[in-house]
């Protein structure tokens, strides 16, 4: 019994957060392990979050080299030359990050997530990557242990959660599910991130840019007749601007973060109704919305 | 957007860091404890946005130096305060200048940000806050019925009997029933020269727990329709002697005070247990024993401390025992913690998400995108698909005392009310306005400062002390009062109506102010109508029992998230005056309306009538 009990330490540290979800649930995300891949703004928000909530450890994914769009929406990563100089954004992160709270496991994990085999994942309690990615999805699928899955993205100034606890379908199924099951109010960023990644798929992040909007706007023409969707439901303006705005605004960050945070400790602590299964936030609406998309013949899995 | 101009900002904070605090304000880190909020946060952000240029002050909000002429200066002011007098102290400070006010507060997994700018929207007060809770002096004394009762008499009676000031007043020994036992019992407190440790601490047990309660227990009519209390004697708890129990006591020599506890003492390690009655009554024994032992220097001068580990041992043991006396159930030392330090539970999540929200308001205001201005509710559970709510700000309240400046009404008797409890009971209790001037016509009949010469001071305390129709310049019905608060900016207008009786249930204050929307009583204020005066479990309010000055309450009152009630309207229409309902619980249910899609980028804002209708009602993950 005794190891189980909370230190002295993490009762006086955690004390405002345990009145909120309990000794229990504090127990458990202390005993959690999260991966992160693609250390974006949101990203980096998120890992502050989950960091400060303790859990046992994360793991972080992103080789790419600092530049000034990594740390115009990343806090994590200083503007100082001197301390980024040299170093992949993963590792930059790693040492803020340790920095919140020294009781969690911070480390970095050099290499593609993609090429990566299910062995790798069984380490994990918790996926979150910063694209969407079906086939990343489907390894954490495939495992014999469950392990949740999420993906998140911002661009301009709205941001999409996808959750995928492993209780209903996912990705190749939710994606293409036909628009015209889904409800008529459903989010238009929906569709719109959706035509916005079709194109983008398999290409890499900030790859795609104004050039590539008559090739988005014909995709969208196309998927909408295909799925008898009234084309006007997604203005042009929307989709212009997702594809122009691919930098992250902060405070929508701040936001996703926030939520998938949230989402995260739900799921590790087994308190609370995860959210099923998109989040969407604009803010020219200010709106935070869930959005349920599943194929409804299909939900006997 | 990548916003290129060069930034100022002033951060302004009273507090210091605490542990508690770095599980969200990740501003901060263990090595900075107990240094000031403002200047760690500064050079914080420095280290990322390194061009900004940013002021901290380490100092309380209200101080006079941050006067209407400080706030003038600025494009925005964005509030992270944790109590309801400094909010509304901003607020009236942001209108005097004229300054667009963004407001903010969480709790848990609840939250909220709004936009408050003079003569467009609301202003903070428009909509009526709950104000601290309170409880009736005999629900605290003699009929104590939830857990909380029993908290706040072993925290601002007893403890503050036994450590506090003894020349405050306490109402420990108000049943004491006969003149003589009663000037007895003014000693039965103070440790008599020499006493044992031990025989003390029992005595104490003996006659807070035994005989008072059989006195109590005694007078039938208390008793009618409750079940009875049982009194509980230190003998029949814990017969053998205490000191042969706990040998190690005397070999803790540890100096410093922050770590004497009880409970070490004991043995009883997790804060989560619930103890027995038996072994509260050990603790209360063994923290009282600690207090005179090692920290004898401090009594008669402490004050209740959340963070001081044996106050709250003593308290929770306390508050134990008197629950097991009364059949209420007894709980843990976190449980007990959080009622008595008004702790309010925070996530680091809530948090980032609220203060996303703040900045994109911030923007909206810098750009003065004043159709864009929202109400943005962070909701704990799904509600019309949606997590987080944004709704129009409403126009401001015609009958809003602070913004709009409408004339007050107030009933009373101004032939045997004094002045003195005009300004504790209205003006500072429910005006909040806690420097005021006040005049009749062309006459000061009161005011506060620091300029003010001898004469002027005496004058004034004379003026308090008479009624309020003898006052050199006659108060009587049909008078006009002027209150100010040259600080705030604030104007108010009183009409004075006499009124000769008032219902000594219904208004113990003997007075009645209206055209002002009443916070909405607590659920179980039902009580409190029918007593004189009533306790405030650290908030504030008239005849409360002093605990600690507000500012002092570091954690703060529990935020009450404010949902709109009362009639919606957008700002960019013309509209009619909007009268809030009264907060009774009867309120307009309209439909939800929905704007037509004239652009792409507004269309689906929803506009609210009731919230309360369409969120579930708040619940606690505990």
């Amino acid at each position: 019994m005794d190891g189980e009990e909370l230190t002295e330490q993490e009762t006086a540290l955690y004390d405002r957060q345990i009145r909120v979800w309990g000794a229990d649930a504090q127990r458990r995300l202390s005993k959690s392990h999260i991966l992160v891949c693609g250390m974006k703004g949101t990203v980096a928000e998120f890992c502050k979050n989950i960091v400060l909530a303790g859990v046992g450890s994360l793991t972080l994914m992103d080789d790419r080299v600092v530049t000034e769009e990594a740390w115009s929406a990343n806090f994590l990563i200083p503007p100082d030359e001197n301390v980024y100089g040299g170093k992949t954004i993963a590792e930059v992160c790693c040492d803020s990050l340790k920095d919140f709270n020294p009781m969690v496991r911070v480390s970095v994990e050099k290499g593609d997530l993609s090429s990566l085999d299910g062995e790798f994942y069984d380490k994990f309690d918790v996926v979150v990557v910063s694209c969407c990615s079906k086939l990343i999805n489907e390894k954490c699928r495939k495992l014999s242990k469950r392990v949740a899955f999420y993906t998140v993205d911002c661009r301009d100034s709205c941001g999409e959660i996808f959750v995928d606890l492993q209780n209903h379908k996912y990705s190749k199924e939710a994606i293409s599910v036909p628009w015209r099951a889904l409800p008529r109010k459903a989010s238009k960023l929906y569709f719109a991130l959706r035509g916005v990644f079709e194109e983008a798929e398999g290409r890499s992040p900030g790859e795609i840019s104004i050039a590539d909007l008559p090739a988005v706007l014909k995709l969208k023409k196309e998927l909408c007749e295909a799925n008898a969707l009234n084309a006007s439901h997604v203005t042009d303006s929307l989709l212009e601007r997702l594809i122009i705005g691919t930098r992250e605004f902060p405070p929508v960050c701040a936001v996703v973060g926030g939520i998938l945070g949230q989402e995260v400790i739900k799921a590790i602590s087994c308190k609370g109704e995860p959210l099923k299964n998109f989040f969407f936030f604009d803010v020219m609406d200010g709106k935070g919305v869930v959005e349920d998309v599943s194929n409804p013949k299909k939900e006997s899995k | 957007m990548v916003s290129e101009r060069q930034l100022e900002a002033i951060k302004i904070d009273m507090d210091t860091i605490e542990v508690s605090n770095l599980n969200r304000q990740f501003l901060f880190r263990q090595s900075h404890v107990g240094q000031s909020k403002a200047k760690v946060a500064r050079d914080a952000v420095l280290k990322f946005r390194p061009q900004m240029s940013i002021t901290a002050h380490h100092a309380n909000v209200k101080d006079p130096k941050f006067n209407v002429e400080f706030f003038k200066q600025f494009n925005v002011v964005l509030n992270g305060l944790d109590n309801l007098d400094a909010r509304r102290h901003v607020n009236r400070l942001c209108l005097a200048a004229d300054v667009p006010l963004v407001e903010s507060g969480t709790t848990g997994f609840l939250g909220q940000v709004t936009v408050h700018v003079k003569g467009k929207t609301e202003c903070y007060e428009c909509q009526p806050k709950p104000a601290p809770k309170t409880y009736p002096v005999c629900t605290i004394t003699s009929t104590p019925s939830k857990f909380v009762h029993c908290i706040v008499w072993a925290k601002d009676l007893l403890f503050a009997k036994l450590f506090g000031d003894k020349n405050q007043e306490n109402d420990l020994n108000v049943r004491s029933s006969d003149a003589s036992s009663s000037a007895h019992a003014e000693d039965v407190f103070v440790r008599r020269k020499d006493e044992d440790i031990d025989q003390y601490g029992r005595r104490i047990y003996d006659h807070v727990f035994g005989y008072n309660i059989e006195v109590a227990s005694s007078n039938e009519e208390t008793w009618k329709n409750r079940n009875r209390p049982k009194p509980i004697y230190s003998a029949d708890v814990m017969p053998e002697n205490l000191t042969e129990q706990n040998g190690n006591v005397a070999k803790n020599c540890v100096v410093d005070t922050s770590s004497v506890s009880a409970m070490a003492s004991l043995g009883l390690k997790n804060p989560q247990d619930t103890w027995t009655l038996l072994e509260s009554s050990r603790i209360f024994l063994e923290a009282l024993k600690l207090f005179f032992a090692k920290r004898e220097k401090e009594i008669g001068n402490l004050s209740f401390d959340k963070d001081d580990q044996l106050a709250v041992e003593f308290v929770t043991a306390a508050a134990n025992i008197r629950a097991a006396s009364f059949g209420i159930s007894l709980h843990s030392l976190f449980e007990a913690k959080g009622i008595a330090g008004n702790i309010v539970h925070a996530v680091a999540t809530t948090n980032a998400i609220i203060a996303g929200l703040i900045v994109i308001e911030a923007i909206k205001v810098l750009l003065k995108d004043t159709d864009k201005y929202r109400m943005t509710y962070c909701l704990e559970h799904i509600t019309k698909k949606m997590l987080l709510m944004p709704v129009e700000p409403y126009e401001p309240n015609k009958s809003c005392y602070v913004c709009s400046e409408t004339p007050l009404s107030l009933e009373i008797n101004t032939s045997r009310s004094k002045l003195r409890d005009f300004v504790e009971k209205i003006v500072k209790a429910k005006l909040g306005i806690n420097f005021p001037l006040i005049m009749h016509g062309s006459n000061l009949l009161y005011e506060v400062g620091d300029d003010l010469d001898e004469v002027e001071v005496a004058n004034y305390a004379a003026n308090l002390e008479k009624v309020l129709s003898q006052l050199p310049s006659p108060v009587t019905n049909g008078t006009m009062l002027t209150v100010e608060d040259l600080q705030q900016e604030l104007t108010c207008n009183i009409n004075i109506k006499h009124r000769e009786e008032f219902d000594e249930e219904k208004e113990p204050d003997g007075m009645l102010l209206s055209g002002w929307t009443q916070a909405p009583p607590a659920k179980d204020d039902k009580q409190s109508m029918n007593d004189k005066q009533s306790i405030g479990n650290g908030g504030d309010s008239s005849n409360a029992l002093q605990t600690e000055p507000a500012d002092a309450v570091k954690d703060g009152e529990m935020e009450e998230i404010s949902e709109p009630s009362g009639k919606k309207r957008k700002l960019s229409e013309g509209s009619k005056a909007s009268i809030l309902d009264a907060t009774d619980g009867t309120r307009n249910h309209k439909e939800v309306e929905k704007l037509d899609d004239d652009d792409d980028d507004d269309d689906d804002v929803v506009m609210f009538d009731d919230l309360d209708s369409m969120t579930n009602k708040k619940k606690r993950l505990q």
